[in-house]
């Protein structure tokens, strides 16, 4: 495709002929976006637009299970504007929205309003999340069932970036979810083992750099309790950003047992290690914390195997402010919506352990069935949802963070030279990014 | 030597350096005018985010005997509660006009963040760790060793035994809680640098970890310890990890881990006690230890100025073209 192409300025009434992209590793094929949706190639107009896609893999519009958006309330981090756009420059289509924005979203009311944000600002899907409890207080049940018959139809619901760490109420939760299919996607730190200062992985880093610190058993307590929960309530749990091979091994344990249980990793597990933090850059600060390489090792090989089902973001934007801070009193997060696919590519699909096929799957079509949404995560055939991201799968570049689009800037890949691969995105037939 | 920021970043030769200029600087304690005009002009800023007269009042006073201007910043309570980002604070001190900053923070890595903003932005101030968080306190443990070494080259137990190398074939115990001291963390690098050998006392609650990667001995048998070596650090035992389910009782810690009269007797002749101070007597030391003869506390609280005056001259250019002092 030429770098000129005029994309972003492409009205969805013209036909888009997207020409030889190999179709997430099924071979050469070529895509008619028409109307919203993939139409039949041969039925291409002559005036279609013709993008030239030879060399280029055609992925499923990715689909994020957790998404920091911080609208509304924390805006000058991050908007609806912002971090779809971020999303569209990731190959993302969809995004799930964490509840812990400000007001948290535990009402049918405000996941109607963000979904109306969504529709009236976003360059992607904006799918709220519900929150668990009542102002993510970990004590009383939010309105779960409202916010999952309200247009906005929440079916993930999580009290993300805290742990619902009271044994009754997530029971109750997951029972209380099994009404409409909903999923309760965990923050798994048991907070008396890992309490709100922790924020380095216990081990030799943390016990040099005198941080404190977050053992791997925090996670995988909680999650060995909680597939405990879900076999007993015959109900669906989400493991959020598993982090450590003690909670992999849970995992593993678990599926073998048939329990409904899955399971996300983000990038940043997926390649940097608790190393990162021995300057005490805040950048690196994110919970759970970065792991060691045997940890690194064992979330890739669950990644590899199915055990963790899917790449996740915890895309986490900060104002500069918040992160300028002494690394324990820095906020938690970083941004991964631009990288993601980036990370994967270098971790995943360059060492050859992850095909284009799994990528697919992996990042869109299983995302969106855990979250239940229809329109995303299909098949790239006709009749299909016009929803695809066109990948180079050569290209490289020195991550940026002055590039980015998103409101903030506290990247970890900032100056580090990594895969590049997305070319273009589009969003319900959509151009939504394109370079 | 840019910064003071942690023990582990001087070597054998540097840490030696600093300790000599320490010696001459010690001189100039003992006379009735304690001033060098050697920092005349410079200035010195103590920016403490945590209490500390101990720490402050000894850098202030190496400030002052040489020439410095030195001024104390208390930035009390956390940054985050007063909503100025840490990284406002310090730049906003260093945009002062400041030689040097002496930095105590609550919370470890603060002077090492502090350090790193300055270099972002060309900023040529000096920054000493004067304690972060359970992390380090480089100049507390370089204060501890010139006490040392100076007991060391006095007592001499052992005939043949090289001046240059005082700290070869010795044993130090530090003990109490390891995991949340800066003192012991430095101590642990800056001994081991020395050629010392380290031996960690502690129940396994107080030991960070990790610590089976550090270059130290592992003991939880203080009985068995003090006759083998020649020196041990009692640290002291903070307030809230008597609460904080660390150790059962006061009792039971002074029983296990306690610098107690009949413990002395243990103790080889010659061996030195040492503290970082505020003790709790009674507690992690008796007053009989505390007080006693083999007793270098008060030492270790003269070499501090000492030694945050090599640091302040090092840092700071002191130095005429021949090393000497001016
Ligand atoms: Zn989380």
């Amino acid at each position: 495709m030429s770098p000129t192409s005029p994309l972003t300025s492409t009205p969805t009434t013209t036909d888009v002929l997207v020409l030889g992209a190999d179709l997430a590793g099924a071979g050469p094929a070529n895509l008619l976006i028409r109307d919203g949706v993939f139409a039949d190639p041969a039925d291409a107009r002559p005036d279609a637009v013709r993008v030239d896609a030879y060399g280029l893999v055609a992925l499923p519009g990715l689909v994020d299970l957790h998404t920091h958006l911080r609208e509304p309330g924390r805006e000058d981090a991050e908007t609806v504007t912002t971090g779809t756009a971020a999303a569209a420059r990731g190959g993302y289509t969809a995004v799930l929205a964490m509840a812990n924005t400000s007001p948290v979203t535990d009402t049918a009311e405000a996941a109607e309003h963000l979904l109306d944000v969504g529709r009236a600002t976003g360059t992607a899907q904006v799918v709220p999340i519900g929150a668990v409890s009542k102002g993510l207080a970990g004590e009383e049940l939010a309105e779960l069932g409202l916010m999952a018959r309200s247009p906005a139809q929440t079916r993930v619901f999580s009290d993300d970036g805290r742990c619902v760490a009271d044994a009754r109420l997530m029971r109750r939760a997951l029972e209380y979810v099994r009404a409409f299919d909903g999923v309760i996607a965990q923050h798994a730190q048991d907070p008396r083992l890992a309490g709100p200062d922790a924020c380095c992985d216990e081990g030799p880093v943390s016990g040099r750099l005198g941080l404190p610190g977050w053992p791997a058993v925090a996670e995988a307590g909680i999650v060995a309790r909680d597939v405990g929960l879900a076999e007993l309530t015959r109900s669906r749990l989400h493991v959020c950003h598993v982090s450590t091979a003690e909670t992999v091994d849970v995992l593993r344990w678990a599926k073998a047992r048939g329990i409904a249980v899955t399971a996300e990793v983000t990038p940043h597990h997926l390649l940097l290690t608790v190393d990162e933090l021995l300057g005490y850059d805040p950048t690196f600060k994110v919970n759970p914390p970065l792991r060691s390489a045997e940890d690194v090792a064992a979330v890739r090989e669950a990644l590899t195997d199915g055990t963790i089902d899917v790449v996740a973001t915890d895309h986490a934007p900060h104002a500069r402010h918040d992160k300028e801070h002494a690394f324990v009193d820095a906020a938690p997060g970083m941004l991964g919506l631009e990288t993601a696919l980036a990370v994967v590519v270098e971790t995943m699909v360059r060492p050859g352990t992850l095909g284009w096929r799994e990528v697919a799957t992996r990042m869109s079509s299983v995302p969106a069935h855990i979250a239940r949404l229809g329109g995303q995560g299909r098949p790239l055939a006709v009749g299909e949802p016009a929803n695809l991201t066109l990948v180079d799968p050569t290209r490289r570049a020195t991550v940026d963070r002055a590039a980015s689009v998103s409101l903030s800037r506290n990247n970890p890949w900032h100056g580090r030279d990594l895969p590049d691969p997305v070319v273009a995105t589009w969003w319900a037939g959509r151009a939504t990014y394109g370079r | 030597m840019r910064h003071l920021l942690s023990a582990a970043d001087l070597d054998a030769a540097e840490t030696t350096g600093i300790l000599d200029l320490a010696e001459e600087m010690a001189l100039v304690q003992g006379r009735p005018v304690k001033k060098l005009p050697a920092l005349r002009g410079r200035t010195v800023v103590n920016l403490f985010f945590e209490d500390s007269t101990r720490t402050r009042s000894s850098f202030e006073l190496a400030g002052k005997w040489l020439s410095a201007d030195t001024i104390n910043i208390s930035a009390k309570g956390s940054s985050v509660s007063k909503g100025e980002s840490l990284r406002d604070t310090v730049l906003t001190v260093a945009s002062m006009g400041v030689d040097a900053l002496v930095i105590r923070h609550m919370a470890s890595g603060a002077p090492l963040q502090a350090a790193r903003w300055f270099a972002e932005l060309g900023l040529g101030v000096h920054v000493v760790n004067a304690g972060d968080g359970t992390h380090e306190h480089p100049t507390q443990a370089l204060l501890d060793a010139f006490t040392l070494r100076r007991h060391f080259r006095a007592s001499q137990p052992d005939a043949g035994r090289d001046d240059h190398q005082p700290f070869a074939g010795r044993r130090i115990a530090v003990v109490g809680d390891i995991t949340h001291s800066r003192v012991a963390r430095s101590n642990v690098e800056l001994l081991t640098t020395l050629g010392a050998g380290v031996v960690l006392v502690a129940p396994p609650t107080l030991l960070p970890a990790g610590v089976d990667t550090w270059p130290v001995e592992v003991r939880d048998d203080l009985d068995r310890v003090l006759g083998e070596v020649d020196a041990v650090m009692m640290l002291r035992v903070q307030r809230e990890r008597m609460s904080g389910g660390y150790f059962p009782t006061p009792r039971e810690y002074t029983v296990g881990y306690g610098l107690t009269r009949a413990r002395l007797g243990l103790l080889r002749p010659g061996t030195a006690i040492c503290h970082p101070g505020p003790m709790n007597r009674g507690l992690e030391i008796s007053a009989d230890a505390a007080d006693s003869a083999g007793s270098l506390i008060l030492d270790q609280v003269a070499a501090g100025v000492s030694v945050r005056m090599s640091v302040l001259y090092l840092l700071l250019g002191g130095a005429d073209e021949s090393g000497a002092v001016r």
